[in-house]
């Protein structure tokens, strides 16, 4: 019998794959991230003729750094990472990141499309820096908790609104929360340009008297190790990442949420008020972004301006995305990828025939994203090549 | 085959973590001191990069000043596009972990932060350039450093002011470029305080000094660096008749709309701010008034090699050349250098004083008295007068530009 041209196997086809363990998706993801980096370090070898080792050392160096001060010997060489300031600059930025994609988690487990994290986060960060500004005179047990009030209330309420749009009237949230950013981004810009007055930037708030600052809690005491506000800072949102982690999973409302993300009309017949639901993840999801602001404010930056959140706002969505909703992974992820930033900063300050600026940052992390995101494709479907011995067996038949 | 794939990616994954420690452990032998003249390190915390003028003039000053004191590339180690956040914070920790013992930075907006820093390391010296709150706040590590810019402003007005005689003998001043019987003069700033005031009354006195009947319109922007709206400000400026456009802000924008204007058969000149413009206006650019970072970058980096504390505060001018205008355009006026050379001669022995009391005025009289120093904190000084001898001590209080007086002649717009 005769195989007809149209009976022959293609010579490539897909199918899909049954679900592979845990490990192995790891690993695959692992490795499609060493793929990504060596590919990264090829290209700038080319392009400037720095060689993948130098490339690997600088990345390695601005992601994690070494300490360099005091004396070397003391430390070997792996615990020195602990002490250097590139580490800790990556895992506060990087908490910072995290808090924020946390945040958007019950949204997005609903399949509420937040793109509003920036605004919320802005939004708590502003009220916080309103009363840091207006108050400075208030006693810090008064003052500190009025700010995180204000900021938790703040956020929220940017959350709620276009979560009541979208339970009463269906509105589009993914355009609605966008916007709602721009807003508060003019009102952030109104108000730095109120108080830093005739000059040219508002500078660190409150910078003699340290009021509405984390430290002013324990402003004259003694030094100790855990007076720091940047521990603090990282501390609060490792907790908030474990405690989310927990509340989806194992509390009702988090088995709400994922009941009216898989299906809004199986939620209205298992009795969950749909409404409610959104309305009330919606709310958390913004006071969590504003309380990242209110930490920022009071712990990292002491003060305010519109671009305070540095875009993590939005890219909180892909870490969110890439764990998958799942807190844990987040942790991660978003170290992962301000590491990225970090190191290929360095590159850029070091090589200034990288053009200096944050640009090469940008292509590192979205070449990483590619082949992750790309990876994700091998994992769910199997690449099948014809194979000689197949048709000849089909042949034969 | 899953297998062999993870097995494979298992060997990538742990042989690249073997790259990664390799090139770890690397660093840290070469950390260990390779230096040939010193192990000084210095640390430079830059607002933007070699595209934006203002910052390119301090890299060509460091770069000079260096090469000239024998430091080597790998003792400066530079952060760039650093915002006026707490990444200046971020990136002084950073430095600090490198190993700079001498930190600068050049934005006045860093200067909080930097401020921050040198509080938690008294042991390493910082340098917020353009800065003014070193001496209120008496660390002996924070300091402050500014050029006297307002003397080459002057004497880019001089340029300006010789070509405005030289259009008013050809009679091409029309009468939309008037006033009264004033001629109307632009000045596009960046934001209304002292640095920028400073600023634009030298100028302005400086034309005056040539034209005696002039008068200037001033547009903030709220941004030293921001093209579109430079060029928008030069624009509206020239709608009003303004016939000199000036400016203290970083992009060419200004030059580049008073160029198209000029290329359209207008009259109107361009004085531009740090960087020659004949690029971005070869036919309509006059000159620049620039600074010579180099001046104080080797003042303050021959301290540092020394171990030195740097001074609080540090102005200097035409004096030490630390203050320049930028190569004369096409267009200048004729015999435009000798006056240019005369006019700088008389700053340097000052004979000449840019703030010489006798030729401006305050609400129609003469100033008597004027204060350098802001202590309460509402952006009015209050303290230390520094009108004396027939002249305003602009930066010998401090070396931030403090001269914040509105004169006569000169309306601000926004």
């Amino acid at each position: 019998m005769t195989v007809r041209k149209s009976d022959r196997e293609p010579f490539i086809h897909l199918t899909k794959r049954a679900p592979i363990s845990t490990l192995a998706g790891l690993l695959i993801r692992a490795g499609a991230f060493v793929v990504a980096v060596l590919f990264c370090a090829i290209i700038v070898w080319i392009m400037i003729g720095v060689d993948p080792l130098t490339f690997l050392k600088t990345m390695f160096t601005g992601s994690l750094g070494i300490q360099r001060l005091g004396n070397a010997s003391d430390f070997n060489s792996f615990w020195r990472i602990f002490t250097s300031s590139y580490f800790w600059t990556t895992v506060k930025t990087g908490c910072k990141l995290l808090l924020l994609a946390v945040a958007l988690a019950p949204a997005f487990k609903m399949k509420f499309w937040n793109i509003g994290a920036e605004g919320q986060f802005l939004a708590g960060a502003i009220s916080a820096a309103y009363i840091m500004f207006n108050y400075p005179n208030l006693q810090p047990y008064i003052l500190l908790p009025l700010m995180l009030g204000v900021s938790l209330i703040s956020g929220a309420i940017w959350g709620i609104i276009p979560a009541l749009f979208k339970a009463k009237w269906g509105t589009n949230e993914t355009l609605f929360t966008l916007m709602m950013n721009y807003i508060v981004m003019k009102v952030v810009d109104f108000f730095f340009n109120k108080w830093r007055g005739p000059k040219s930037a508002l500078g660190i708030i409150n910078g003699d008297s340290e009021a509405g600052w984390i430290r002013s809690i324990w402003k004259g005491g003694e030094a100790a190790w855990y007076k720091n506000e940047d521990l603090i800072f990282i501390i609060t949102v490792i907790i908030i990442a474990v405690l989310m982690y927990y509340y989806l999973r194992l509390t009702k409302h988090g088995y709400e949420i994922a009941v009216v993300g898989d299906s809004q009309n199986t939620a209205k017949y298992a009795g969950i008020s749909v409404k409610k639901v959104i309305i009330r993840s919606m709310a958390l999801s913004g006071a969590l972004c504003g309380l990242c602001g209110f930490l920022c404010v009071t712990s990292q930056s002491h003060t305010v301006n519109s671009n305070l959140a540095s875009g993590y706002g939005f890219t909180a969505i892909i870490v969110a995305w890439l764990s998958k909703f799942n807190t844990f992974t987040m942790i991660g992820v978003s170290m992962l990828i301000v590491a990225l930033e970090n190191g290929s900063a360095l590159m850029s300050n070091t090589y200034n025939d990288l053009g200096y600026s944050i640009a090469f940052g940008k292509i590192i992390v979205g070449v990483m994203l590619l082949f992750v995101i790309g990876c994700e494709f091998f994992i769910n479907y199997k690449v099948v090549f014809r194979s000689r011995k197949a048709q000849k067996e089909a042949v034969e038949a | 085959m899953k297998r062999i794939l993870s097995i494979i990616l298992v060997f990538v994954f742990a042989l690249s973590c073997c790259f990664a420690l390799a090139a770890c452990g690397k660093s840290t032998e070469e950390g260990s001191g390779t230096e040939v003249t010193s192990d000084l390190k210095i640390g430079l915390i830059l607002v933007g990069d070699d595209t934006e003028g203002y910052t390119k003039a301090h890299m060509d000053g460091i770069k000079d000043a260096a090469k000239e004191l024998g430091i080597a590339d790998d003792q400066l180690i530079w952060k760039y596009k650093i915002e006026e956040t707490d990444a200046v914070t971020e990136a002084g920790k950073q430095l600090i972990n490198d190993g700079c013992t001498y930190i600068f930075s050049n934005s006045y907006g860093h200067q909080d932060y930097m401020l921050g820093l040198a509080k938690e390391n008294p042991d390493i010296h910082f340098v917020s350039m353009t800065g003014d709150t070193a001496d209120k706040n008496g660390l002996d590590n924070f300091s402050n450093a500014f050029t006297r810019v307002y003397e080459s402003r002057y004497v880019s007005g001089v340029v300006a002011g010789l070509k405005l005689q030289e259009l008013i003998d050809a009679g091409k001043v029309a009468d939309k470029n008037k006033d009264g019987d004033n001629i109307r003069i632009g000045y596009v700033g960046a934001y209304p305080y002292a640095e920028v005031v400073s600023g634009y009354t030298a100028f302005y006195l400086g034309i005056k000094s040539i034209v005696p009947n002039i008068v200037m319109d001033v547009q903030y922007t709220s941004s030293w660096f921001d093209f579109d709206k430079e060029k928008a400000a030069a624009e509206l400026l020239m709608n009003r008749g303004c016939i000199i456009i000036g400016q203290h802000a970083d992009s060419a924008g200004a030059p580049t709309a008073v160029q198209e204007a000029f290329k359209k058969g207008e009259v109107v000149y361009s004085v531009g701010y740090n960087v020659s413009m004949l690029d971005a206006a070869p036919d309509a650019a006059l000159t620049s008034a620039s600074n010579n970072w180099k001046v104080y970058y080797k003042f303050a980096f021959e301290k540092a090699l020394k171990g030195e504390n740097i001074p609080t505060n540090w102005a200097e001018g035409y004096n030490q050349d630390a203050v320049a205008i930028t190569e004369l355009g096409t267009s200048v006026a004729e015999g435009t250098q000798e006056k240019v050379d005369e006019t700088i001669a008389k700053i340097k022995s000052g004979e000449l004083k840019v703030f010489d009391t006798s030729t401006f005025t305050v609400g129609g009289a003469e100033v008597t008295e004027a204060f350098a120093t802001d202590t309460d904190g509402d952006w009015v000084n209050d303290k230390d007068n520094v009108v004396y001898d027939g002249y305003y001590h602009e930066s010998d209080v401090r070396s931030a530009p403090a001269f914040n007086l509105r004169i006569d002649g000169i309306t601000e717009l926004n």
